[in-house]
Order: C-alpha cells, then sequence, then structure tokens
C-alpha cells in the first residue's frame, strides 16, 4: 500500500502512533504531485520548501510532546481563491491577478495553519470559481484523474482531481452554485458545501456574496468532517458568518458512526426529470436503495422552483453580485494594469478586458444589465422574490423529511471542449445544485458508483441549515454499506512513496 | 430578449470592459441566449413574495468604533502596479483645470 492510499484520518492515527512522521507524508504527497500534476494539472502552485518546513516543525513538535492542532502534520491543499500569505501566489486562475501576493491569510488557511495542518500548494479553478469544468482557468484546464479528456468538474477541479488522484488525502474548496459538489461527483470523493455561514468567508476572493461557502473535499466522510471541524466557526472579520452563540460548532466526528434512524429520505421528483443521464440515474437509484435496507423510508417530495427557476435565478443573483465584487479589478492598487491606456476610464476598460477571460467578462456584463436602471426590478428583484420560493420549497419539505438525495450531477464527466461553446449547456451543470446556495442549506456529494464507462457519479445529500452534523451522519450510512473510496484511479496506482512502516 | 450589438456596447461600458473584434457579436449572441432563458423567470407569480437577498437571518453586524491594527502602508502597497511614496500611482483623474 503507497502512503497516499491512507486518508487523512489513517495519516491522523499513524502520525500519533509514531508509524511515520509528518515529514514522510509530506514527501510521499510531494512525489504524487511531482509525478501527476504534469498530466492533471491540479495545482498551480507547489510550496514544496515551505510544505517541508511545517512538517518538521510538527514533528520536532511531537517528538517534544508539545500540544499539537487537529490536523497537525497531514498534507492539505487549497483552492487558488483563498488568501495565502506565504509567498505563494493567490491567483484565481486568473491573468488579472496574475502573480499577485495576498498580504494576508484567510480565515480558514490561518485555521489550518494553526492545527498545524501542511500546506502543500494552492489548487486550479474555473477563473474568479465561475465554471462548472475547470476549463475557464487562465492557466490550462485540470484533467479528470479517471478520464484525462474529461473535465474533473468545476470550479474546484484542482482540488477535486488532487484528492481523486491521492496527491493530498484532503483539500478546501468554494461553493457557490454546485462548485464543491458537482466536481466531487466527477471525480468520485465527497466535498461538502456548509450551510451559509458556518465557514468564515474572510481571505476567500469575492464571487457572489450571499452564496459562496469554503468547504471540504476528502476521499471519506470522515475525512471530510475533520477538515469541517477545523474550519468551521464564528470569525468577527466575516460579518456574514454566525455567532457560536446562536449556532455552536458541534462534534463532527462523535458520533459519525451512529445511524439517523428513522430517517425520511425527501426524493424531489424535480431531480429526476429530463436531462438526467439514464446511467446516472440507475447509480444513484441504487443508493438509495441501499439506504431502504438500512431502514430508511423513501418519500417523494416537489420542490417546484429547485431546477430551471433556480438556475435562472441563480444566473441572475450570482451575476449581479459579481458584477459587484469584480469591480474592484481595475488595475489601481493591484493585479494587472494595462500599458496602454489613454486615461483612468481607459485604464480600467483595458486592465479588465486584457485581464478577465470571457465567462467572466460575460458573467460581470449579465449582472450589470440585471442591475441597470430600467432592468433592476424585472430582473434582480424579480430573481430575489424567486429565491425566496426556493428557499420556502425547502422549508416545507423539510417539515416531512429529514433530508433531500437525489443525483448531484445531471451527467457523469463531459469531454474537454464538449461544453465550452455553449454557456448554456456549460451552466446546467448546476441544476441540482444551485438551490441549496440560494437557500443557504448545506450540500454535500459522495460517490455512489461508476457508469459503465467507469466514471464516478455522485449522490447528492441535502439537509436544513446548521445540520451538517446530522448530514455526516447519513452519509456515513451509506459509506459504511459501500467502498467507492477504496477504488483508485488507474493512473493515481503506483509507487510514488518510500517504504513506510505506515498501516 | 435579444440584445442589440449597441446594447451590448453599453453593458460593457458600464461594466468597464473594452470590447474589440468580433467580442461585440459573440457576446450579444451569448447574452441574448442567457437572457432568453432566465426570463422563464416572467412566467411565476411573485407578487404576494417579498425579495430574499440574504438567506440568513442576519442584520447590522457591527463592532465598536475602535481602531485596530490593519496593513501596514507596505503591505496594502505590495501589489501596486505603481506606486509613489505611500500613494498608489494612477493616471490623471481632473482635467488641468479643474480646481486646486
Amino acid at each position: 500500500m503507497n502512503l497516499t492510499d491512507l486518508t487523512a484520518c489513517q495519516w491522523r492515527d499513524a502520525l500519533r502512533e509514531g508509524r511515520t512522521s509528518s515529514r514522510e507524508a509530506t514527501d510521499a504527497c510531494l512525489a504524487a504531485i511531482e509525478r501527476l500534476n504534469p498530466i492533471l494539472r491540479a495545482f498551480l502552485s507547489v510550496d514544496a520548501d515551505g510544505a517541508r518546513r511545517c512538517a518538521d516543525e510538527v514533528d520536532r513538535r511531537r517528538a517534544a510532546r508539545e500540544p499539537l492542532g487537529l490536523l497537525a502534520g497531514i498534507p492539505v491543499a487549497v483552492k487558488d481563491n483563498m488568501c495565502t500569505a506565504d509567498g505563494q501566489p493567490t491567483t484565481c486562475a486568473s491573468r488579472i491577478l496574475g502573480s499577485w501576493r495576498a498580504p494576508y491569510d484567510a480565515h480558514v488557511v490561518e485555521r489550518l495553519r494553526a492545527e498545524g495542518a501542511v500546506i502543500v500548494g494552492k489548487t486550479n479553478l474555473d477563473e474568479f470559481a465561475m465554471g462548472s469544468s475547470t476549463e475557464n482557468s487562465a492557466f490550462g484546464t485540470t484533467r479528470n484523474p479517471w478520464d484525462t479528456e474529461r473535465v474533473p468538474g468545476g470550479s474546484s477541479g484542482g482540488s477535486a482531481a488532487a484528492v481523486a488522484a491521492r496527491m493530498v488525502p484532503f483539500a478546501l474548496g468554494s461553493d457557490t452554485g454546485g462548485s464543491i459538489r458537482q466536481p466531487a461527483a466527477l471525480c468520485g470523493v465527497v466535498g461538502l458545501k456548509p450551510t451559509y455561514g458556518r465557514v468564515s468567508r474572510y481571505g476567500l476572493v469575492a464571487f457572489a456574496s450571499s452564496l459562496d461557502q469554503i468547504g471540504p473535499f476528502g476521499r471519506t466522510v470522515a475525512d471530510a468532517a475533520l477538515l469541517l471541524q477545523a474550519t468551521a466557526g464564528h470569525d468577527p472579520r466575516d460579518s456574514t458568518s454566525v455567532s457560536e452563540k446562536d449556532q455552536p460548532v458541534p462534534d463532527y466526528l462523535a458520533a459519525l458512526d451512529e445511524p439517523v434512524l428513522p430517517l425520511r429520505i425527501g426524493v424531489p421528483r424535480e431531480f429526476f426529470g429530463a436531462g438526467l443521464d439514464p446511467e446516472v440515474e440507475a447509480v444513484v437509484r441504487a443508493a438509495l436503495a441501499v439506504y431502504e435496507r438500512l431502514g430508511a423510508r423513501l418519500v417523494e417530495v416537489s420542490l417546484p422552483h429547485s431546477t430551471e427557476f433556480a438556475i435562472a435565478t441563480y444566473y441572475i443573483v450570482a451575476t449581479s453580485e459579481a458584477s459587484s465584487n469584480l469591480a474592484r479589478y481595475d488595475g489601481v492598487h493591484y493585479g494587472r494594469r494595462s500599458s496602454d491606456h489613454a486615461d483612468m476610464i481607459d485604464m480600467y476598460m483595458r486592465s479588465r478586458a486584457q485581464g478577465f477571460g470571457d465567462e467572466v467578462k460575460r458573467r460581470i456584463m449579465l449582472g450589470t444589465y440585471a442591475l441597470s436602471a430600467g432592468y433592476y426590478d424585472a430582473y434582480y428583484k424579480k430573481a430575489l422574490r424567486v429565491r425566496r420560493l426556493i428557499r420556502r420549497d425547502f422549508e416545507e419539505a423539510f417539515r416531512r423529511v429529514d433530508c433531500i438525495m437525489g443525483p448531484t450531477s445531471p451527467t457523469a464527466a463531459f469531454r474537454i471542449g464538449e461544453r465550452a461553446a455553449d454557456p448554456l449547456a456549460m451552466y446546467l451543470s448546476d441544476v441540482y445544485t444551485v438551490s441549496a446556495n440560494l437557500a443557504a442549506i448545506p450540500g454535500a456529494s459522495l460517490p455512489c458508483g461508476f457508469t459503465r464507462a467507469g466514471l464516478p457519479v455522485g449522490l447528492q445529500i441535502l439537509s436544513d441549515v446548521f445540520t451538517e452534523d446530522r448530514l455526516l451522519r447519513i452519509a456515513r450510512m451509506y459509506e459504511r454499506e459501500t467502498d467507492w473510496s477504496g477504488r483508485a484511479p488507474p493512473l493515481a496506482a503506483g509507487p510514488t512513496a518510500r517504504r513506510g512502516g505506515a498501516a | 430578449m435579444a440584445l442589440s450589438r449597441e446594447e451590448v456596447l453599453k453593458v460593457a461600458t458600464l461594466s468597464r470592459i473594452r470590447l474589440t473584434g468580433g467580442e461585440e457579436e459573440r457576446f450579444a449572441t451569448q447574452l441574448s441566449a442567457i437572457l432568453e432563458y432566465v426570463d422563464k423567470l416572467r412566467g411565476l407569480d411573485t407578487e404576494a413574495v417579498e425579495p430574499l437577498a440574504h438567506a440568513l437571518p442576519i442584520h447590522n453586524v457591527l463592532r465598536p468604533d475602535e481602531p485596530r491594527p490593519s496593513l501596514a502602508p507596505d503591505q496594502a502597497l505590495g501589489g501596486a502596479p505603481e506606486r509613489a511614496g505611500d500613494c498608489f500611482k494612477v493616471p490623471r483623474v481632473l482635467d488641468e483645470d479643474a480646481g486646486a
């Protein structure tokens, strides 16, 4: 067994028991990255020296019996839209930031460091988190480890691929309309979007401020729970982060193996309609059957505003917020400044034209249009009213069921280039995921099988606000009956690690 | 809702994005298709529904008006494309004969 086959929880145990060192773990990951990143392009930057220094320091502290954090010595990756002040760039996969170095760490990055995690590098994404395939990265697309002609999903494609290919045991991503859950599904890993407000957005480069959330990727539910534990909680620097008096952070790991029974699972008819690939449907329904065997009851529910109307709502609300958030990239204070401008306004216009990719330009223009005089009521305000209807759909459903399940993505991973020419076709990849962001509820994707072509399929589980502990237990129920995380993509197998005494 | 080339140009100007070459045509087509899709919201009756800007009931989060440490000038200016002392250097904003 390769060292990199260990899960984060297994690393934690092996490190505690002295069967391996953090330096060994880190070197194993760095070797895997060196071997696989030229093929997969999951990482935009790798900080080998910094990682080794951090690992050595944890090993020293452990040997000296000094107190250690929750993630002590475990390698982790961070999506490149989260600020790291350690000398690595924070690019958001955009030319407009290029080699920008953040002057501060994001809250979640501070948390990782405080808990002793070893940050090995920054992962690739769709530019400014806008996309569902990572093809919108200005620095090349990431490839799906299960089939390198296919996309890993997006926008957190780099983090999903890095975990799936066992380059790191876990990673952080961000989810605004499905950007953790959908790549998790396409790459066959666990991905969780917490309730809005559960994890601080301070230092997460803003795309849509009322929708963005940071969350974990892991190969197992326990690994995702561990990373969530380290990052959840109030942060006074994010005024939308929920107070722990109102919503204390539970222990996500303590009761993880306790099944949730009785369990009523809502199955929305709208999540099984036209556009869903029949193979994906069959795999997901087989997963639902496993829950039934465990004693859960499937209940048909309706979320009438949650699919097409949610996509329409999302592409007005998110783009409107983005048009405001991305106004700061103007060449004045940081980032790319044009060199051929005639005056200040021209500087804005050229810097942005040269620095932003097409998808970012499209979304900024859409948002600007939706907010502009004469259109604000018909588009933006209308979308906000429908947002309330979407939230009500979930409130009503959660009166009758404990969670909602369905496919995370209507299809398995599509080919690179297949949807690039049709923005709308690309947007529909998020048809089952966007409603959770609009309603602020948490959601996770867990691997539940493969298509005949060997492509992963994800089961999406949604639950009520601030019930991540229950959601994780529900996910764990299924995971215990199956072993999808044991299957590695063929290119991740291979002698990448030194022989060690671990596990 | 089809966007004309002129409307795209107007939106691009508001967005402070300079469009060149065939971009106006291309974006007009793509944006029109997306706007046509989002128009399906018109079919929903939202007469009695209040807008929901924020899905969680968090309001007016304030802190005491006390100065706190923030970025040092060198940190803040660290990414400046052009710097003059402790200032970000930018193209002239005012006309030469605007008031001092």
